[in-house]
């Protein structure tokens, strides 16, 4: 049996930071406990935030589950994981920046050209463009567990569009309207400040050729997609236009909204859909959802896309294992944050102890995302472990392993009382002029007992995660 | 040689459309073999966009007609001083490393077919020998015949029905030489027929990456390397990809074409 480190109960005593959550737990009767969960759903139907579950079927409308037992850090614990994420941040920045001009990295031996300049993530299209501000990736997601006091692991990053940071304002929200009390008891920092951090680290990233306040939209695939509730809640909160591909078109140089006063000139595209459907002109050519012609006029200065197409080379999960190199190469630091081990199947020698150790490891796919084609060794059956195995050698450079972490639990509400699950977290980092960091992020929670996916499509559920003030 | 040439595309469609947007790689490339003398794209009504050079080292223009248009014109004229190197793409400044062209589109997969004909030239002796047999080869399994192939046919598509236009060849030489490790790439261009007679004055040819020499052209359509007859416009990884004219309209108007390319030598 594994011991994994709780960060509630460590050492026989509650950790400083819990204090005032243990006698909010304990004076809390069961009643008002289930009252107050039935009052938290229907806050969440009522907003409407839901998720829509790809491939499962059921309800596309489903909650994702919410537990309130808040996730906690100490100010000193947040100051040191900020670092690191920062770090991280610059150094996905300066990587993109380098493969999409001179490859200095690749030249200097100190990654496999074949990662970079092979990957399907590459694009073509922006080689030797700059974009500004130097600026690729907007925003971060780097995924973390803790596996002890002082140990913290990055899973992955998110560069092209990582979502899920609604869930972080609302999960505040609703604790703060259920529990007022536990917000005047514990000092808590804010993470409110979110949407207008955003909104300004978009606008700094303006073209050159935008004459006065730039003027930022956010474009979605449309409300069928997943994440809609998403974009236009954020799109709210930043007070931009929330806008679909038919809302804007391009003339000339420039590219422009279609409003009820004419058309009006868009400087900056914080886009939510995917490089390939941006520009039938430039990529795919039956997409419908993108904008024909918008890709000359990022390439001319004309207008700024968020994240810029081409981000995605740096987060796949075989550019991953690199990121410690990046930080040194570009920044001459050491990585502030660990990466997990990871072998990459392509290796002949990797491959050959992944396919010894499988029941031990944690094997996912190069580009998969959502907790989809990935076989986590120690809860598999035999028979799931060899299906696995014949996937890996059909095509071993598709899949990466990492051994099982011991993934931290808190305390999180179950049918039975109070017990502890596994957590990961999401921070989400905005890269502009400036690098800004809320103090806060998603915590996903596994709600199955023993459970160390955290996805949603995959019985997560989310917490409050609090940073608390010195 | 000193060439000139006057390109132009009509778009005629059966109802008005409410607008047209074009990206434009219509720009003579700068390199050794090639300087040009004057060049103008003109589009009827056309609003040009930002002029850049991309990746690939090729100018890159977009163009917005608004609507309600029934008809738009694309008009290329200019006179380009050509050099013969051999197929050598020489003094071309570009940033896309030549690895990234070993990428795969549908209309360049190798079949199983394409794999055996390709196979047959690992024994070569050298890159450049390989490129070489790659082309002879092609030549040899897809006959030029017009009209047999369409736009949107694959290179494997084209090889199993053993005829096609260079259109064909260029994608079928590209699949070839992808599947023997050699970086390879589209261009499109025109090239100047000294008989008169040009039926692929608006011509494409294929790009090897021969590893000393660098980019090579070699059109499988002609048995031959590029040389002072032919004007390189643009590459791309596959025929879309490298198009001279990409564009869309809005609207549900069916669409007409009608392109007339002539290229002709000027006395000096």
């Amino acid at each position: 049996m594994t011991d994994y480190f709780n960060e509630m109960y460590h050492g026989g005593a509650v950790r400083a930071p819990y204090a005032r959550l243990e006698d909010w737990m304990r004076a809390m009767p069961a009643e008002l406990r289930s009252l107050k969960q039935a009052e938290a759903e229907q806050l969440f139907r009522r907003i409407g935030i839901t998720f829509a579950v790809y491939g499962e079927g059921g309800d596309p409308d489903r909650l994702i589950p919410f537990d309130m037992f808040p996730r906690v850090f100490t100010a000193a614990e947040w100051a040191r994981l900020e670092k690191g994420i920062k770090q991280r941040a610059r150094a996905l920045n300066a990587f993109l920046v380098d493969v999409y001009g001179r490859g200095e990295i690749v030249r200097a031996g100190r990654m496999p050209s074949k990662l970079v300049y092979q990957n399907e993530a590459y694009e073509k299209a922006v080689a030797g463009i700059k974009p500004p501000k130097g600026v690729y990736s907007h925003i971060v997601g780097v995924d973390l567990v803790r596996t002890g006091p002082d140990e913290f692991f990055v899973l992955e990053d998110n560069c092209r569009t990582p979502s899920g940071v609604s869930y972080m304002l609302e999960n505040r929200e609703i604790m703060m309207r259920m529990f007022p009390d536990l917000f005047r008891e514990n000092r808590i920092e804010p993470v409110d400040g979110y949407p207008a951090l955003l909104r300004r680290t978009l606008a700094s990233v303006a073209p050159e050729k935008c004459a006065g306040e730039p003027t930022v939209v956010l474009l979605t695939p449309g409300h069928f997609n997943s994440a809609y509730y998403e974009h236009s809640f954020l799109a709210d909160l930043m007070g931009i236009e929330l806008v679909e591909g038919q809302d804007l078109f391009v003339e000339g140089a420039f590219l422009y909204m279609r409003t009820t006063e004419g058309p009006r000139r868009v400087d900056v595209v914080y886009r939510r859909i995917d490089d390939a459907f941006i520009d039938p002109l430039c990529f795919r050519p039956d997409s419908m959802l993108g904008v024909p012609g918008l890709m000359d006029v990022y390439r001319s200065g004309g207008v700024s896309i968020c994240s810029a197409p081409g981000a995605g080379v740096a987060d796949d999960k075989a550019v991953y294992t690199f990121v410690p190199e990046m930080i040194r190469f570009y920044l001459g630091e050491e990585p502030l944050l660990n990466n997990v081990p990871t072998w990459q199947c392509g290796r002949e020698d990797d491959l050959k102890y992944v396919l010894a150790n499988l029941g031990d490891l944690v094997v996912k796919e190069v580009h998969g995302s959502g907790g989809y084609g990935m076989l986590v060794g120690p809860k598999s059956s035999k028979e799931q472990i060899e299906n696995f195995r014949h996937r890996i050698v059909a095509d071993p450079g598709n899949y990466i392993a990492q051994p099982t972490l011991a993934l931290s639990t808190t305390p999180t509400f179950v049918a039975e009382g109070v017990a502890p699950r596994h957590v990961d977290l999401r921070p989400y980092c905005l890269v502009g002029e400036r690098i800004e960091l809320v103090p806060g992020g998603l915590t996903r929670v596994a709600l199955k007992e023993g459970s160390l996916v955290v996805n949603s499509s995959q019985g997560g559920g989310v917490k409050d995660t609090w940073v608390l003030a010195e | 040689m000193l060439l000139s040439v006057d390109h132009v595309t009509r778009y005629i469609y059966d109802r008005p459309v409410r607008g047209v947007v074009q990206s434009h790689r219509l720009s003579p490339s700068v390199f050794d073999g090639q300087a040009v003398r004057d060049w103008t794209v003109e589009v009827s009504d056309g609003i040009a966009g930002g002029m850049f050079r991309d990746g690939a080292g090729d100018r890159v223009q977009g163009w917005t007609v608004k609507g309600p248009v029934r008809e738009i014109e694309v008009r290329v004229t200019g006179t380009v001083e050509t050099v013969d190197l051999a197929g050598v793409l020489r003094g071309h400044r570009e940033t896309v490393p030549a690895e990234v062209y070993l990428c795969e589109t549908a209309a360049t997969r190798a079949d199983a077919a394409l794999a055996t004909l390709a196979d047959a030239a690992r024994e070569a002796d050298g890159p450049l020998a390989m490129a070489h047999r790659l082309s002879a080869l092609v030549s040899e399994a897809i006959a030029y015949r017009p009209g047999t192939t369409t736009a949107r046919t694959t290179a494997a598509e084209a090889l199993a029905q053993g005829q096609g236009v260079c259109q064909d060849q260029a994608q079928a030489l590209i699949a070839c030489a992808r599947h023997v490790g050699m970086p390879a790439r589209y261009v499109s261009g025109y090239l100047f027929a000294s008989d008169g007679d040009a039926p692929e004055a608006a011509h494409a040819w294929a790009e090897l990456w021969v590893a000393g020499l660098g980019w090579v052209g070699f059109d499988a359509a002609n048995r031959c390397c590029p040389d002072d007859r032919y004007i390189r416009l643009g590459s791309g990884f596959d025929a879309v990809d490298a198009a001279p004219i990409r564009g869309t309209a809005r609207g549900n108007g069916q669409e007409r074409l009608d392109v007339a390319v002539a290229v002709r030598q000027v006395q000096q």
